[in-house]
């Protein structure tokens, strides 16, 4: 069986699976729940500055009769007295020496107030600080989380302030409410941190409930923007992750990245490793169905290590990364038609609709070898969907929109021209940047769109 | 020999719609799961061409209310069809997901919505102004109704002529409880006369009003009266006292569900009772003799059980509920004792050639006589043709009433449908609906080009 053990920054762990700093890591009866169910680790709720909560702080996007497609919170950084965090945080690293027990932090905008809390958390005996540069509402307004993030300056001043200090493991955990995400990585890197995590949440405003005007999730009447995490923010998280990852700064210091958002089942966690995640952090889904997942997780994981032929979790970690390309450089002769196996169609029609209305007009609906008007139509014969290969521009909606497995194929083709991409065709012949020059360059290659 | 009588409590478990109702989440679950075809099939199985997907699509969004506008827009009782459609060889045989998945609930799902508008009270249509023409309809079941609500929706007055004291036709009389209970059909016909729509109860035609007169009166007339009563076995011992058709001991069951169910209790049932016939009306008799108190209950039927006119799924349920069948067996006497059913006397029949009418016909076999013990015997087998056709002079085709692709009889002026034209085909509510939608299409054209021409 493939080895799931991690190293991160010097932090061991028998899986890559951590739970992330949330609710579910707000106590030590939570953690050890956790650690019994075999979380290979947790970044506890993040400690610091005194709060006071509200209720509710919930709200939930549901699409489709799934519920918590995504889910936005209101809720604060842990509420519980700080020495009782601490004394717990001990307790449970005692317990568990062989899970990470890393720390999120946040305090105000002081030296001190930073050493100090660095001095506190390693007196716990925790592996490693996060420092959280991420929370989008309540600690943002007093100057702390997403308001530390969203600026570079002091997203590395205030890593430098703690880095200078701590002896354990610094993990900077960046804010994806920024334009360029690169901008805080670069920052955090300049403070010296020993690794990244990252996507935070997301701001956001969940819903209005229709029936009375108010904003979910409703605090007396009110709500407020929140932080939206679940299966829904993914593709994000997988974007901003690969940015970071594929900086040369961080592959030249070889600078770990946790990395979370949205992970729910051991093929998300797969796709984070893949484009340079070392560990993965999971909160919404436990929200959902509790640590018991943790199950699949690592055994999904090992399945599909097993079956892959690898050896080692560690040899995934940023397999794709390279595969990641500026679209400028992508290949504009590779191209690839739709085939509707019509043995396994079953006449739904959507991959007619959606490519009639929704995208470039290339399936037919043919009945008999004739091609019918759908409104029209009223002959015995079921009309099947027939793609005209010619004019198919390969842009995949059909075989998304299709609802059988396999039915339809995105099958390559080949139309007889070399290997160009924008970059090369614009530097080689600027002529292509004027409509007269496309159309030339177009009669020449035999390229036809209409 | 009386069944023993049971408890208002056993009655009411016992006379109570069987398909239990979706939840909300259920509904908006199984909504989901719709895919939402595009030109779907569902659609075209339907006789009235309900537009499914769309209405699956709003019950999924949450808007029932839209989903239930979008079935009555095709389809005036969508809620009495579905409870009653043979779904499986309509819309949900022709789902796509019925290949390698399970077809979607359409019929719950439309119930769902239907029985949601009827709890909001208001039917969605707003009649267009008064066109100052009078169509007269006759009979109140879904043929009528459906025509009435059609025309009255384009601004028309219709009065509908019914024979019985409540309208609703079958839907209120001959659908037993357990599948459609008598507030479904009643809520259905007050939706209808919302949009207008005047019904005349208690009124015959011929007896309390002749056709001449609605032919002079009106601008139209709509024929939707289905078929008459049980027509006579012609057998020895049919005036015996335990000798009962099944349509009126159906329409009390439905009765008493809105009068009280005590009523039920006052119905005399036999311990043993023959049923004779294998329609849908059979299968419904003798689930209720059944269900009754009765010990046994024999359903007696001339053919196999393949020639058998009910549908699979109400042959399936019977089966369940204890009733015998005897196939191949013709009832040649009623044998009685001081004037009351004692028993069913009977031949047994073979299958022979394919007959005019595309069934295998039988032949007796010889000294092959039994008798089954009874105490009383319910008629299910058939119904009588009509003499309306005759009042209004109409064209027939073996007593059922001939109309063109517009429904329209051989009298200019005077439209049909429902089950006393389905002289092919089955006789089912949805396409009585259709022929009164057909025809009220119809009756609207020649309205309105004589409203131009004036």
């Amino acid at each position: 069986m493939a080895d799931l053990s991690i190293n991160f920054a010097g932090v061991s762990s028998p899986n890559p699976f951590w739970l992330a700093s949330a609710p579910p890591t707000n106590s030590a009866y939570q953690i050890n729940k956790a650690f019994e169910q075999g979380w290979g680790g947790a970044v506890w709720k993040t400690i610091g500055s005194p709060v006071l909560n509200v209720s509710s702080r919930y709200g939930a996007l549901n699409y489709g009769g799934h519920k918590l497609v995504a889910i936005n919170n209101v809720e604060l950084i842990s509420d519980r007295p700080l020495d009782v965090n601490l004394r717990e945080i001990a307790e449970v690293k005692r317990n568990w020496p062989d899970r990470a027990v890393v720390v999120s932090a946040m305090v105000g905008s002081s030296e001190a107030e930073w050493h100090d809390i660095v001095k506190r958390i390693e007196d716990t005996g925790a592996d490693a600080i996060e420092l959280n540069y991420g929370c989008p509402h309540g600690m943002s307004e007093r100057g702390m989380g997403s308001a530390v993030g969203q600026v570079p300056e002091y997203c590395s001043m205030i890593t430098e302030w703690v880095t200078s200090v701590a002896s354990i493991p610094i993990i900077v955990k960046l804010t994806p409410n920024i334009t360029d995400i690169t901008q805080p990585a670069q920052a955090a890197l300049t403070g010296n941190a020993d690794a990244l995590s990252l996507i935070n949440t997301i701001n956001s405003i969940v819903g209005v409930d229709l029936d009375n005007f108010e904003i979910s999730p409703n605090i007396g009447g009110k709500g407020s923007h929140g932080g939206y995490a679940g299966p829904a923010v993914k593709p994000i998280a997988l974007n901003m992750l690969s940015e970071v990852a594929n900086l040369a700064e961080m592959q030249a210091k070889n600078i770990p990245i946790s990395g979370m958002g949205g992970v729910q089942t051991w093929q998300d966690a797969a796709e984070f490793l893949l484009l340079g995640a070392t560990s993965i952090q999971v909160c919404t889904a436990v929200m959902h169905y509790g640590f018991r997942i943790i199950d699949d997780l690592c055994d999904g994981l090992h399945t599909w290590l097993d079956d892959k032929g690898i050896s080692s979790v560690n040899e995934v970690i940023g397999a794709s990364l390279h595969r990641i390309s500026s679209f400028g450089d992508l290949d504009m002769n590779s191209h690839v038609v739709a085939r509707i196996n019509p043995e396994t169609c079953i006449n739904c029609n959507l991959c007619y609709i959606a490519c009639d209305e929704g995208a470039h007009q290339c399936i037919d609906l043919v009945a008999d070898g004739v091609k019918i008007d759908p409104k029209t139509y009223s002959g015995d014969i079921t009309p099947q969907p027939i793609v005209r290969e010619d004019d198919c521009v390969g842009c995949n909606l059909c075989s998304l929109v299709c609802p059988v497995d396999d039915c339809i194929s995105m099958v390559p083709v080949t139309r007889n021209r070399p290997h160009n991409t924008w970059n090369e065709l614009s530097s080689e012949r600027p002529e292509v940047l004027e409509w007269d020059g496309m159309a030339r360059y177009r009669d020449e290659t035999g390229i036809d769109i209409h | 020999m009386e069944a023993t009588p049971l408890t208002l409590d056993e009655l009411q478990r016992r006379f109570t719609e069987l398909e239990p109702a979706f939840s909300s989440r259920e509904a908006r679950i199984e909504a989901n799961r719709c895919l939402y075809c595009f030109d779907a099939p569902c659609i075209k199985a339907c006789p009235t061409n309900i537009d499914v997907p769309t209405f699956i699509r709003k019950i999924g969004t949450g808007n029932t209310y839209g989903a239930a506008k979008t079935i009555l827009e095709a389809n005036l009782v969508g809620a009495t069809c579905s409870r009653v459609c043979p779904v499986e060889e309509l819309c949900e045989g022709a789902c796509v997901l019925g290949s390698d998945h399970k077809p979607i609930e359409i019929g719950r799902l439309q119930r769902f919505a239907m029985d949601h508008i009827y709890e909001r009270g208001t039917m969605p249509f707003t009649p267009e102004p008064a066109t100052g023409k009078k169509v007269a309809v006759i009979g109140a079941g879904p043929a009528g109704l459906t025509c009435a609500g059609e025309l009255a929706k384009r601004g028309h007055a219709v009065t509908i002529f019914e024979r019985n004291s409540l309208p609703g036709g079958l839907s209120t009389y001959g659908i037993v409880v357990m599948r459609e209970p008598i507030e479904v059909a009643l809520t259905e016909v007050a939706f209808i006369q919302q949009l207008g729509v005047d019904i005349t109860t208690e009124c015959e035609i011929g007896r309390d009003i002749s056709a001449e007169t609605l032919v002079d009166d009106f601008d139209a007339v709509f024929i939707g009266v289905g078929m008459g009563t049980v027509p006579p076995l012609n057998i020895p011992g049919e005036n015996l006292d335990g000798v009962i058709d099944a349509l009126p001991f159906i329409a009390k069951t439905k009765l008493a569900e809105k009068q009280g169910l005590s009523q039920l209790s006052e119905l005399q049932i036999a311990k043993s009772i023959a049923v004779i016939g294998a329609g849908n009306t059979a299968i419904d008799a003798a689930t209720i003799a059944k269900r009754l108190g009765a010990e046994q209950v024999t359903i007696v039927y001339r053919r196999s059980e393949a020639e058998m006119p009910a549908y699979d799924f109400e042959y399936d349920f019977i089966k369940r509920e204890g009733v015998e069948f005897r196939f191949l067996t013709q009832p040649t006497e009623i044998l009685g004792d001081a004037g009351k059913v004692m028993g069913l006397r009977c031949q047994r029949m073979q299958l022979s050639d394919i007959g005019s009418d595309g069934r295998r016909q039988v032949d007796p076999v010889p000294n092959s006589e039994i008798v089954i013990s009874c105490q009383q015997v319910i008629k299910a087998i058939g119904q009588e043709k009509l003499i309306l056709a005759e009042l209004f002079g109409l064209a027939t085709t073996r007593g059922f009433i001939d109309v063109n692709s517009s429904c329209e009889t051989s009298h200019a002026g005077v439209f049909a449908g429902g089950d006393c034209i389905r002289s092919q085909g089955e006789a089912m509510t949805v396409t009585a609906a259709e022929d009164g939608k057909i025809a009220a299409n119809a009756i609207h054209a020649r309205l309105t080009s004589s409203i131009a021409a004036d």
